[in-house]
């Protein structure tokens, strides 16, 4: 056990949630005391993003221990992106060391997607690597060296998995090798093809991995039908079923937000029906305030609490 | 082969304003093959220059010459007599020519008239694509032959990531997704569960990451 919350309770068996917070573009840190604020005791968990969408913000690992200061408990994003191998297994090192005991290894989404694409990336490892050093930190106690560190960082480990990426057929395969490289924990990408999420679990069911590691599926409230022809369109990795985006299309501008947060509570309850889905990640982007609203109606507050 | 692309003509003319008597030097190996820096080349860059400065009012000698690899001193000796002639010149080899000749005739500034851009193959006539990186290390038979590091544009081990979609790159809807020429290679060769292994962390000390590489032939030293 490493103090993870969010371990003990999937390690239970029980349903977990987490949301996620994006850190502030400045080192102004008071949206994400406001944000975090509004989820605390909603949420097991908060993923606190690395530099998402390649746009520079406050590092994942400083957002992280402003929630550990607030009494939140942080999920460490990290990405192979920006950094070698050196520093991020300095950081992991740092991160632990101020209380963070969850992380998700991540490749990160390429730099020409931010607004600074003349970037050079990094790449040094990939994210099964960063997976696969971090267990080798926890589980030995040593570095990528073999050197012997003088405590090891006892992570809970998370990867990503998009069920909804090409090509589909591999994609239980990955999974099968992230766990094997040391994934504790899956969260998905944001589910609204419902079928194509279902197919993706029975495979991994089949695999046996759902025995093997939790999966958190990822949720995402449409605020409006812009947002879900955007997402839709726009977004690589993910998947709008027409249905959905007629919906969405079907009701006025003032109803568009409430619409969309029906559709996520839909789809929450089909995914507790789901063997092998052991949790949510709600990521409401920019509309963190929703979070309590959701975890309320969907009937999983209050959430299990701290030993 | 070494791939380049011709500087536009704006950039090499404003490099070479001030000059007035220059040589465009070609070369005759790689970037004649990609039409960027061979004897056609060289001359047409020379009338467009002379014309160019004609237009301003302004007079200009561009002598013209290729030699057939600018990387090899052999070679470059042919255009020496040229050289001392000239107050400039530009070079249309890649960035390994165009240094050569600047170490060869060090007095006279050199102006590169390419960019030098990949290692790949004429897909197709007028397509040229990238195929490697030159890391020094090749494991491309991991990945049935296709190789990530210079194909993904994220050099992932064990892709592909989530921006997979329909066989393309989500960071160009007209690049391949190398993850998916891999996968697609392995189901055709019944080879898919292969593909479940760990494919560990690269030594980059052998790329350029090591310090510039050297290359030495024993065999071959004089």
């Amino acid at each position: 056990m490493n103090g993870s919350h969010l371990q003990q309770i999937l390690d239970r068996g029980q349903f977990a949630v987490t949301a996620e917070v994006g850190p502030p573009r400045g080192s102004n840190v008071e949206a994400v005391r406001l944000k975090a604020a509004k989820i605390k005791g909603y949420v097991d968990a908060v993923n606190v993003t690395d530099n998402q969408t390649a746009i520079v913000r406050m590092s994942s690992i400083a957002g992280c221990a402003h929630l550990v200061q607030m009494g939140l408990e942080p999920v460490m994003q990290m990405v192979t992106r920006d950094r070698n191998r050196i520093a991020l297994q300095s950081d992991i090192m740092g991160a632990y060391s101020l209380g963070i005991r969850n992380m998700v290894c991540l490749s990160g989404d390429h730099q020409s997607f931010g607004n600074q694409p003349g970037a050079l990336n990094v790449f040094d490892i990939d994210s099964m690597h960063l997976i696969n050093t971090v267990k080798t930190m926890r589980d030995s106690g040593k570095d990528m060296s073999g050197f012997e560190l003088n405590e090891a960082p006892k992570m809970f480990i998370g990867a990503a998995e998009n069920p909804f990426a090409d090509p589909f057929e591999y994609r239980v395969i990955r999974l099968a090798k992230k766990v094997s490289a040391g994934a504790d924990f899956i969260q998905t990408q944001c589910v609204y093809d419902m079928k194509r999420f279902k197919d993706w679990i029975i495979q991994a069911r089949d695999r046996g991995l759902t025995e093997k590691v939790h999966i958190l599926a990822g949720v995402t409230p449409l605020k409006s039908a812009r947002m879900a022809k955007y997402m839709a369109t726009k977004v690589s990795g993910i998947t709008i079923p027409e249905a959905i985006i007629k919906r969405m299309e079907g009701v006025t501008k003032e109803q568009a937000a409430a619409e969309g947060i029906k559709i996520c509570l839909e789809t929450i309850q089909e995914l507790r029906q789901l063997k092998g889905v052991h949790g949510i990640h709600i990521m409401a982007i920019e509309w963190e305030e929703k979070v309590p609203e959701i975890v309320q109606s969907a009937g999983l507050y209050p959430r299990p609490s701290l030993k | 082969m070494i791939t380049g692309e011709q500087k536009p003509l704006a950039e090499i003319k404003a490099k070479v304003k001030g000059y007035k008597k220059i040589l465009v030097l070609g070369c005759g190996t790689c970037v004649k093959t990609c039409f960027a820096g061979g004897e056609d080349e060289v001359a047409t860059l020379a009338s467009a220059l002379r014309l160019s400065f004609k237009k301003d009012g302004q007079t200009i000698k561009v002598e013209e010459q290729t030699i057939e690899r600018q990387c090899e001193d052999e070679f470059i000796k042919e255009a020496a007599a040229k050289i001392a002639g000239v107050e400039a010149v530009v070079s249309l080899a890649c960035g390994a020519g165009v240094q050569m000749v600047a170490s060869r005739f060090p007095g006279v500034p050199l102006l590169p008239g390419v960019n030098t851009t990949f290692i790949g193959i004429l897909e197709k006539p007028g397509l040229f694509t990238e195929k490697c990186l030159g890391c020094g290390n090749c494991i491309v038979d991991v990945f049935g032959g296709i190789c990530p590091i210079s194909r993904c544009a994220k050099k992932l081990f064990n892709g592909p990531c989530g921006g997979s979609s329909n066989g393309k790159c989500e960071v160009n809807a007209e690049t391949e997704c190398a993850w998916q020429l891999i996968v697609d290679k392995a189901i055709s060769s019944g080879q898919l569960e292969k593909l479940a292994e760990y494919v560990p962390p690269k030594d980059w000390s052998a790329s350029n990451a090591g310090g510039p590489r050297k290359l030495v032939r024993e065999d071959h030293v004089i």
